[in-house]
């Protein structure tokens, strides 16, 4: 038994509404062969559609019907319990992500009435594990091996792959880092289960225990709400800033689990030969409590010389918005958005960015948003604390010696 | 080498846009292009296939009019182009995409390189390319920025991550996912533009590249959209400042004072 959508031939008067609401361009109106004056017919391109339901929502005359099928379980899914974060270490180090996911991932064991447990992999890495516990893990698994030095697919994800087939969590939430969303699909893909990438929220159904899992799609226009209905582990990439760090509670009782891997049996075809840390250009956005950032309206690579003057005088990071980027007016590292950086720091200064949902997504929870656009109306601009309407190049210049004459005084 | 690029078709996403009021899709004239990380994909197939030998087969999975991705893609220099397309196909994840594009590949036998976008524009998972390699039992390296060295045993590579750069070394085949900064795509010649025109596109369905049809389409997907909205609009309930420069300047230096940012 499979999906099932149809259009109610008698109901449907070929509005459009559908057609224009569908966001996989899966149907079409077209004439009624019978009637070719009457009302008009929507048909659904089954090759297209996805079954989501935004047509039938959309639909004033229920004209469509939509029958989903509740999938066969394709495994047993009371077998599955617990909830599991991936405890992600670069070069010895926890990444800040890590913390971010156990706060989520505590609070979503605690509403299904289960563990929260980190698998921390790496070498000489045992260390680290205490502090996992001190931010709210009940478990730590840690495989250490020379073999997990540095990041490498191939063993990374064989040894989750195992510690989750011995385990069976009913859900693993992953950072959505390079490292995340190289090795977790090799995983998901091994396991044949379902993985959902850059989540920026998540919630749980305690009846079905069902991950629901919030992301962004079409570049951010469009949000949506993900199940793995009939399989186990569901298994989330999440995004870096959207949820807050654990607080650390000293002391905090853990059981640290040591999981003895026969390394002969992870595959380990590539070879780490070296990191280059990026010296020339490192935009350190973790720690900046200002950033300033520049998009269309600064208009030339020069311009951003006025940016850097103001961040400097702020002591901030300087950010981009992709028209910027791609105008090659500053370095990719800058990029903030659905395809740069994902940021929230205490002051977000806007110059010249107009607020492109894609923008918008990298920077939206950010503590004070302060805009600098000529056009009032536009989407940055609502969304500021404090719009500040003009050109950029008359304000930022007032601004600078304000706070010079301020800091003075 | 034989190098495989894998494609996709997706919309022009900047033009879809929810109304924030009628919670409508705005899609008036959205054109179909090649998945802009793609067409990096593209380029560096076609330089290695420059440097060694061989050929550059594109492949893509969707519906009939995905056709167009594949002649551009012949355009600016695939040798070959084949489409997967059937019915069974429909309503994919991730998962079942890259099990589809897996058989298919398969169907075509002997690769050295597989190459993808690091993710498509629409869906922005980042996830077919590695899940491809699982399935096809062959190693992966996301985010690769530069090809340093490659010969028919072996490739080294430069992996972008987030503070700077790995260096990696896989034996072939191997599937690669690029980043914008590999290369710059060229631009289309007319004679390219005239070999696409006449390019024969094979057309691939799931009989003939023998995949389980349990394992395909929305049969196949894992994950299942439960809902799909419009994200919040803020809604301009700021503090607003207007006027000559210098007194807007004034103004917001004076709040920031207060907050204690300067």
């Amino acid at each position: 038994m499979a999906n099932s959508i149809k259009v109610f031939t008698d109901k449907c008067v070929g509005c459009k509404m559908c057609e224009n609401a569908c966001p996989f361009n899966a149907i079409s109106v077209v004439e009624r062969l019978e009637h070719p004056k009457k009302f008009k017919l929507a048909v659904i391109g089954l090759d297209k559609c996805t079954y989501c339901g935004f047509c039938v929502q959309t639909c004033k005359f229920n004209a469509i019907e939509l029958k989903k099928d509740v999938p066969q379980a394709e495994v047993d899914k009371n077998l599955y319990r617990g909830v599991w974060v991936y405890a992600e270490q670069r070069h010895g180090e926890v990444s800040g992500i890590t913390y971010e996911l156990l706060n989520e991932g505590k609070r979503l064991a605690e509403k299904l009435g289960t563990a929260l447990s980190a698998v921390l992999i790496g070498s000489n890495i045992k260390s680290k594990a205490r502090e996992l516990i001190n931010r709210g893990a009940d478990k730590v698994y840690v495989c250490e091996d020379p073999i997990f030095t540095e990041f490498q697919d191939d063993p990374y994800s064989g040894v989750l792959t195992q510690l989750i087939e011995k385990e069976k969590p009913e859900i693993i939430l992953i950072g959505a880092t390079n490292i995340g969303r190289s090795f977790a699909p090799r995983v998901a893909a091994r396991i044949r289960t379902g993985l959902t990438a850059d989540c920026v929220s998540l919630e749980v159904d305690t009846e079905t225990r069902n991950l629901q899992q919030t992301r962004p799609a079409f570049g951010g226009n469009i949000m949506a709400t993900i199940l793995t209905p009939g399989h186990r582990p569901q298994m989330s990439t999440v995004r870096h800033k959207v949820f807050k760090e654990a607080k650390i509670e000293e002391g905090r009782k853990g059981e640290i689990i040591e999981y003895k891997i026969d390394v002969q049996t992870l595959l380990n075809r590539t070879k780490f030969l070296g990191f280059i840390k990026d010296t020339s250009d490192t935009v350190n956005f973790d720690v900046a409590d200002i950033i300033v950032s520049g998009g269309r309206g600064v208009g030339s690579r020069e311009g951003f010389k006025l940016i850097e003057e103001l961040a400097e005088l702020l002591g901030a990071a300087i950010g981009a918005s992709r028209t910027a980027v791609d105008s090659d007016w500053i370095p990719y590292s800058h990029q903030i958005g659905q395809t740069g950086k994902t940021v929230a720091p205490k002051v977000y200064i806007a110059c010249g960015i107009s607020g492109q949902i894609q923008h918008i997504v990298g920077m939206g929870s950010s503590n004070i948003i302060i805009a600098i656009n000529k056009d009032a109306t536009c989407p940055m601009m609502q969304a500021a604390t404090y719009a500040l309407e003009g050109d950029l190049y008359e304000i930022i210049p007032c601004i600078i010696k304000e706070i010079k004459s301020f800091r003075c005084g | 080498m034989n190098i495989i690029v894998c494609i996709k078709q997706v919309p022009k996403t900047a033009d879809v846009q929810i109304d924030p009021e009628t919670g409508r899709l705005k899609r008036e004239g959205v054109e179909s292009i090649i998945n802009s990380f793609d067409e990096y994909a593209i380029e560096e197939g076609v330089r290695i296939k420059e440097k060694t030998g061989g050929k550059v087969i594109v492949i893509t999975m969707g519906p009939p009019q995905a056709e167009s991705a594949l002649r551009e893609a012949v355009s600016k220099g695939a040798d070959e182009a084949v489409l997967v397309s059937d019915r069974a196909f429909g309503g994919a994840d991730t998962l079942a995409t890259s099990y589809a594009l897996s058989s298919a590949i398969k169907f075509i036998g002997s690769y050295d390189i597989i190459l993808c976008g690091k993710q498509a524009s629409d869906g922005d998972t980042a996830q077919v390319g590695p899940e491809i390699a699982e399935t096809l039992n062959i190693p992966h390296i996301a985010y690769v920025k530069k090809i340093e060295l490659i010969d028919d045993k072996s490739i080294k590579i430069e992996r972008m991550m987030e503070y700077g750069c790995d260096l990696i070394e896989s034996p072939v085949p191997v599937l690669l996912t690029v980043v914008k900064e590999i290369n710059t795509p060229r631009i289309v010649s007319l004679k390219g533009k005239m070999v696409a025109k006449k390019a024969v596109i094979k057309v691939l369905n799931a009989t003939d590249v023998d995949a389980d049809t349990k394992k395909t389409g929305l049969n196949g997907s894992p994950t299942q959209v439960m809902k799909i909205f419009a994200p919040l609009q803020k809604n301009g309930s700021g503090e607003k400042f207007s006027g000559a420069a210098k007194e807007v300047a004034t103004a917001l230096v004076k709040r920031l004072s207060e907050i204690r940012i300067i």
